[in-house]
């Protein structure tokens, strides 16, 4: 197996982008990679969307999109793991180079939320539950993450309030972020205030419905070390499912596959907690910040809450969680976001992260999941 | 000169609050109140239609004309509940103001706009001197489908204006239209309720058109918002109008005489009519107002007036129409209200 390199990255600012469909909001982003990475060629395309079908009415994507970059006949395929669908696609344009089928992989990420009602884009994001055991009872996952907290909250005495922090944490970090979708400072009050979706969760716990893509371009770490850039490694991933329904876990306020990923990167890159400088977490809600934090083992079990009130995961804590605004403020087009997180550990890895840029950054870490955690994808990034 | 001779509004009696229909509906009616700022909205009776009120509405508007309405050549309705699918409301109209038959009458419609299409086209053909006089009506009684959204706003009433070249009350200006296809919110053939695209309905399709069609008409007229004493803008909810408002420059008191929504709703094609027939009642002579209404679809007609000193005259010659939304209320309670919109079925 060779060692893999992210060498390109690209990303456009996310949001309601109801004048462009996805073809369009997937193809500037990756000539964006394209650009910054200074290829002249790519030999395969992986992409990763939750449910282009129901949402646009179009499957056969990579094929679509391979086209219309322009660089038909490459291999092209789509994957797809619901939320965690762009870090699904990650790991195997990582697998693409480092078996030896390709050298030069553009991994993207996309999806298009917007054409579609509330109704139908709840629906939608509804199919990444367990359909007989929760979706046809008529729960949402706004409602499967609001039994985590209320669990979380009467097992560790997490309080509404820490929820609310975590929005305003990752608000104040996706202010500093240009292509964020709701790049705007957020109160405590204002979340407390807003209105309920599902109790205890109101809608600013709540990550928003984004039209958005996001790119890498992966090579080998010798033809990385060839280009004029910093050389930016994958040097641990982890890849784990659980229970699609909360109902089959033994304790729902603990994401045993985030545990398990997360175990399984520390262990490839050889690294513990303690050597991962910052990471972008799925705050898909504000809850899920708290449980991953947990999972991941940055903070103690239960600890999440305090931790966040406490200022240890602010940019200038004691690891920084989702510099980038996080699901929350920069947007959660489902398929995008894991390739968008690894966008963000890169830029933040070769020192191009602006205001948010968390310092002397070395050692980075995304974690992608799907549904209420029914799959979860870990990855750890080195700047050599 | 052309422009307004006469003017009439007509708004039911019936009201229901935001609360009644929120406890319905386990919502939560504070953030509606204060998302939207709606408080509550007119319900039309059951004998009442968009023809009953376009009479009303109209009559209203020939008691402050004073003209022989076998004068009027053209009587036209805009609306999007037109109670037949086909046979035109507007023969119905004609025939109770006495103005049948040498008249030419048609239906307009295209979503919240139809109001000042027919008021656009009639007075254009006042303008072209092909007749003396031509009446234009906006009238609704709006659907908006049980516990969506639409249910708190949707509501009933009718504004009409004659038009004429001598004893005007007020001058139209300018006249202004922005169009483009933009499917912000629709009903199909044999639909009930209209469908409509959530936020989408906002930046892409109201805020554009009305900003494009504010511009545009102050642009032609060569004005700046401080040269209006008055501004009314279509008004599916209460924050709409006063956001677009301060997005052209425009201030509170231009535009709060105009601004019926938070206590009757949207009348759909009656609504920035009715806010022209309330800023008229209290417009002085010389005022100038810019009227810009919208409808989904998407597009928006522009008008700029000019009140002259008949207005002074006519005022007190039929309701004004803050005494009709605000005197002689009866609130309903979910249950009549349900009753009254159809919303339940009998057996055949």
């Amino acid at each position: 197996m060779r060692d893999v390199a992210v060498i390109g990255v690209g990303m456009t600012p996310w949001g309601e982008l109801w004048e462009k469909s996805l073809r369009t909001i997937f193809v500037e982003p990756a000539l964006l990679a394209i650009q910054d990475a200074g290829v002249d060629k790519v030999d395969s395309l992986i992409v990763g969307s939750m449910s282009s079908g129901l949402f646009i009415g179009q499957e056969h994507l990579a094929s679509l999109l391979a086209d219309y970059l322009g660089y038909g006949p490459i291999p092209a395929a789509r994957v797809e793991s619901a939320c965690a669908s762009g870090g699904l696609a990650l790991k195997m344009g990582y697998l693409e180079v480092a078996s030896g089928l390709s050298d030069v992989v553009l991994v993207g990420g996309v999806e298009k939320m917007t054409d579609v009602t509330g109704n139908e884009a709840t629906f939608a994001l509804g199919t990444a539950a367990d359909q007989e055991y929760e979706g046809f009872h008529g729960i949402t996952f706004p409602g499967l993450y609001a039994l985590i907290a209320r669990a979380h909250m009467e097992k560790y005495g997490t309080t509404r309030q820490q929820l609310a922090m975590v929005a305003v944490k990752n608000h104040l970090n996706g202010s500093k972020n240009p292509l964020a979708q709701y790049p705007f400072q957020i109160t405590v009050e204002a979340v407390l205030n807003s209105v309920l979706v599902a109790d205890p969760l109101r809608v600013l716990d709540c990550s928003p419905i984004t039209d958005g893509a996001a790119a890498v371009i992966l090579a080998p770490v010798e033809m990385a070390k060839k280009l004029k850039k910093p050389v930016v490694k994958i040097t641990g991933i982890g890849h784990a499912t659980d229970t699609i329904a909360l109902s089959g876990r033994k304790d729902i306020t603990w994401l045993e596959s985030v545990y398990l990923a997360g175990q399984q990167a520390f262990k490839m890159a050889g690294r513990k907690p303690q050597d991962i400088q910052f990471v972008e977490v799925h705050d898909c809600f504000t809850i899920a910040e708290i449980c991953v934090t947990e999972a991941l083992g940055f903070v103690e079990k239960g600890k999440g809450g305090q931790a966040v009130e406490r200022g240890l995961t602010s940019l200038t804590g004691k690891i920084p969680v989702n510099p980038s605004g996080g699901l929350k403020s920069k947007g959660h087009p489902v398929g995008a976001t894991g390739v968008a997180q690894a966008v963000e550990v890169v830029k933040q890895l070769r020192g191009e992260a602006g205001d948010r840029q968390v310092k002397g950054a070395r050692v980075g870490m995304a974690q992608n999941m799907g549904g209420s955690g029914g799959s979860c994808l870990v990855h750890i990034f080195e700047r050599e | 000169m052309e422009g307004i001779i006469g003017y009439g509004a007509y708004i039911p009696r019936n009201r229901i609050k935001v609360e009644e229909i929120a406890k319905v509906w386990g919502a939560d009616a504070p953030s509606y109140k204060k998302g939207l700022m709606l408080e509550e909205k007119s319900v039309p009776s059951p004998d009442q239609d968009t023809i009953t009120m376009s009479v009303e509405a109209s009559k209203n508007a020939l008691r402050r004309a004073r003209i022989d309405p076998r004068e009027i050549g053209a009587v036209y309705i805009g609306s999007e509940s037109h109670p037949y699918a086909v046979k035109p409301s507007g023969t119905v109209l004609a025939e109770a103001l006495g103005a049948t038959p040498e008249v030419h009458t048609s239906d307009f419609e295209f979503a919240c706009k139809a109001g000042t299409e027919g008021m656009f086209v009639a007075f254009g053909l006042v303008k072209a001197g092909l007749i003396k006089y031509g009446l234009g009506v906006g009238a609704d009684t709006s659907q908006g489908a049980p516990g969506d959204a639409l249910e708190y706003s949707a509501a009933a009433g009718a504004a009409a204006f004659l038009f004429g070249r001598e004893n005007l009350v007020a001058e139209v200006l300018n006249t202004y239209s922005y169009t483009t296809d933009t499917p912000d919110f629709w009903r199909r053939e044999y639909q009930y309720y209209p469908q409509h695209g959530g936020r989408f309905t906002g930046d892409p399709a109201y805020f554009k058109h009305i900003t494009g069609a504010a511009q545009g008409i102050m642009k032609l007229a060569g004005m700046k918002p401080a040269d209006f004493a008055y501004v009314i803008f279509h008004q599916p909810n209460g924050k709409f109008p006063m956001r677009v408002g301060e997005m052209l420059g425009f201030k509170k008191p231009q535009i709060e005489p105009g601004w019926l929504v938070p206590r009757l709703g949207n009348t759909y094609s009656g609504s920035s009519p009715l806010g022209l027939t309330a800023t008229l009642d209290i417009a002085k002579p010389g005022d100038l107002i810019l009227l810009v209404s919208y409808g989904s679809g998407a597009g928006s007609d522009g008008f700029v007036f000019k009140v002259t000193g008949k207005i002074d005259e006519v005022r007190d010659l039929a309701p004004r129409t803050r005494d009709l939304l605000e005197k002689n209320k009866k609130y309903l309670e979910y249950g009549v209200y349900a009753k009254f919109r159809q919303k339940i079925r009998k057996a055949d």
